[in-house]
C-alpha cells in the first residue's frame, strides 16, 4: 500500500523539531530513520498530518566516551553505532547486539534514539538499554530533563517520552575490567524480530562470581522485561536454579506459543550464563 | 514551510534529477513511477523482502522505507546503474551461470546487497558471512544455495585478481 497524504518539513534544530511537535500535537511525527515510521505509514497504521524530518539536524550523533559513561546521540545510525570503536571497546553488549538488528539495509538507515523511543518489546536495543541501566536525555518545549532507564519503558509501545518530546542522547556505564555482558537471541530469519531474545550484564565480584546481574528479555511481553528472580539466582552461580526462577510470563504471538517462548527464554539463559561467566575483554 | 509537494533534486546514476514531488511517494516508486526505472521492484512495501534495494549515498537502503524527497541532494544509485557502470558485471555472469536466479524478481535487490558485502569485504567472506548479509533479501525460486554459491565464486576471484 501507499501512505495516506502528509505534509512534510525539515527541522533545521532541535528547538524548531520540538516547537513544531507541540504546535501540530498528535498529527505530527518525527521522522528520524524511518525504519518502522515508514513501514506503519505504507500499511496506513498510521496517518499523521505532518512528518517532521529530523535527519538535518546537526551534532545529535556523535558516540563518544564521557568520564564513566559512553553517549549515543539520538541520530547515531545502526550502523555507525556498529562500526564504532568506541562502543566496542566500552559499550560491548551494544556492540554484541548491533548485527541483529534487521538487516544491512535497515541498519544504514534505523537510528539509536528512534529505535528506543519506538519501543518494541521485540527489538533489541531497549532490552540492552535495561540491562545496562544508564539513562535518557529528552528535550520538550518546557526545556530538557533525564529519565532512567529503569523508568523509561512503560507499555506496549508506551514510553515516559510525552507527545511533544524527543529523545536526543542516550548515556550507558562504560564498561571496566569487573564487566561482563552476553546476548542470545531467536529469530526466525537472522535479523527479524526476535520470537525471544535476551541481553545481560553483570559484574565479576573477584572470588568467581557475579553481582549486579541484569537480564532483560525482549519479545516476552509488553515492554523489555527483567527477570529479577533470576538475576538472584545466577548472581548465587546456580544456573539450574536460575531457570527454575525464571520469573517470566510471555503471552502467545503470531511466532510462538507462551509455553514455546518459556522454553526458548530458559535455553537462551544457559546460553547467556555461560557468556557471562566467562572471562571477558 | 511545509508541504504536500516538495521540490528536489538529486544525482540518480550520475544523471541530475530534478522534480516537484509527492511528500508521500516513496523512493522505489518514485524510481518506477517517475523516471521509470522498474529494475528495483516493489515487493511487501514494508522493508522485509529487500526487493527494492538501491544505494543512496555509497549504502544500500530499503526503497520503500525512505521518502523520495528525503533523496535531494543524494546521490542514488539503482541496479540499472550499478550494471551500465559494469560495476556488477562479475556478479550478474555469475548468477546466470550458477542458476542463481529464476524469475528474476529479488535479483536487483540481490545483486546490490551482494556487491555491498564484496566491495566492503577485505578477505573472502564465509558462507554464514554471505548468508547473514543477504538475510533481507527473499528470494522464493532458488532456496538460496545457488546464490550463495555465485556471491562465494565472485568473492574468491576478486581476491585472486587483487
Amino acid at each position: 500500500m501507499k501512505p495516506a497524504p502528509f505534509a512534510y518539513t525539515r527541522a533545521k534544530t532541535l528547538k524548531e523539531a520540538v516547537t513544531l511537535l507541540a504546535k501540530h500535537k498528535d498529527n505530527a511525527r518525527l521522522l528520524a530513520g524511518g525504519q518502522s515510521l515508514i513501514a506503519t505509514l505504507n500499511m496506513r497504521l498510521s496517518a499523521p498530518d505532518l512528518l517532521i524530518d529530523i535527519n538535518g539536524i546537526k551534532n545529535l550523533n556523535g558516540i563518544a566516551k564521557k568520564g564513566k559513561h559512553v553517549e549515543i546521540g539520538t541520530l547515531a545510525r545502526h550502523t555507525q553505532v556498529e562500526r564504532s570503536d568506541v562502543i566496542a571497546k566500552h559499550a560491548p553488549l551494544i556492540a554484541l547486539a548491533m548485527p541483529h538488528i534487521g538487516h544491512p539495509a535497515i541498519r544504514n538507515r534505523g537510528t539509536f534514539g528512534g529505535s528506543i523511543a519506538f519501543a518494541d518489546p521485540a527489538a533489541e536495543l531497549p532490552a540492552c538499554l535495561l540491562a545496562l541501566g544508564g539513562e535518557i536525555d529528552i528535550e520538550g518545549p518546557s526545556g530538557k530533563r533525564k529519565v532512567k532507564v529503569d523508568a523509561f519503558f512503560k507499555g506496549l509501545f508506551e514510553t515516559a517520552l510525552r507527545p511533544q518530546e524527543m529523545i536526543t542522547a542516550v548515556r550507558v556505564p562504560a564498561a571496566d575490567k569487573a564487566t561482563r555482558v552476553g546476548f542470545a537471541e531467536l529469530a526466525r530469519r537472522h535479523g527479524d524480530y526476535a520470537i525471544v531474545g535476551l541481553a545481560a550484564s553483570a559484574r565479576a565480584d573477584g572470588k568467581g562470581h557475579l553481582a549486579d546481574v541484569r537480564l532483560a528479555y525482549f519479545g516476552v511481553g509488553d515492554t523489555p522485561f527483567r527477570a529479577k528472580k533470576a538475576e538472584v539466582a545466577l548472581a548465587g552461580g546456580d544456573v539450574d536454579a536460575a531457570v527454575k526462577a525464571l520469573d517470566l510470563d510471555p503471552h502467545d504471538d503470531v511466532q510462538a506459543t507462551a509455553k514455546t517462548k518459556k522454553h526458548l527464554a530458559s535455553v537462551l539463559l544457559r546460553r547467556v550464563a555461560k557468556q557471562l561467566m566467562e572471562p571477558q575483554g | 514551510m511545509s508541504n504536500h509537494t516538495v521540490d528536489i533534486s538529486l544525482m540518480v546514476n550520475g544523471e541530475r534529477v530534478q522534480g516537484r514531488i509527492d511528500a508521500r511517494k516513496t523512493l522505489v516508486d518514485y524510481l518506477r513511477d517517475d523516471l521509470c526505472l522498474t529494475g528495483s521492484h516493489v515487493g511487501c512495501e514494508h522493508g522485509v523482502c529487500g526487493a527494492c534495494t538501491v544505494r543512496v549515498d555509497g549504502e544500500i537502503i530499503r526503497g520503500c522505507l525512505m521518502l523520495a524527497v528525503q533523496c535531494d541532494g543524494a546521490k542514488v544509485e539503482t541496479i540499472e546503474g550499478l550494471s551500465d557502470s559494469g560495476e556488477i558485471a562479475d556478479l550478474q555472469a555469475a548468477f546466470e551461470q550458477r542458476n542463481a536466479l529464476q524469475c528474476g524478481f529479488c535479483t536487483p535487490g540481490m545483486l546490490a546487497a551482494a556487491q555491498d558485502l564484496l566491495k566492503r569485504a577485505n578477505k573472502v567472506p564465509s558462507r554464514d558471512e554471505i548468508r547473514e548479509h543477504l538475510s533481507g533479501n527473499y528470494c522464493r525460486c532458488t532456496g538460496y544455495h545457488a546464490i550463495v554459491d555465485a556471491v562465494e565464486a565472485v568473492a574468491q576471484a576478486r581476491a585472486k585478481g587483487r
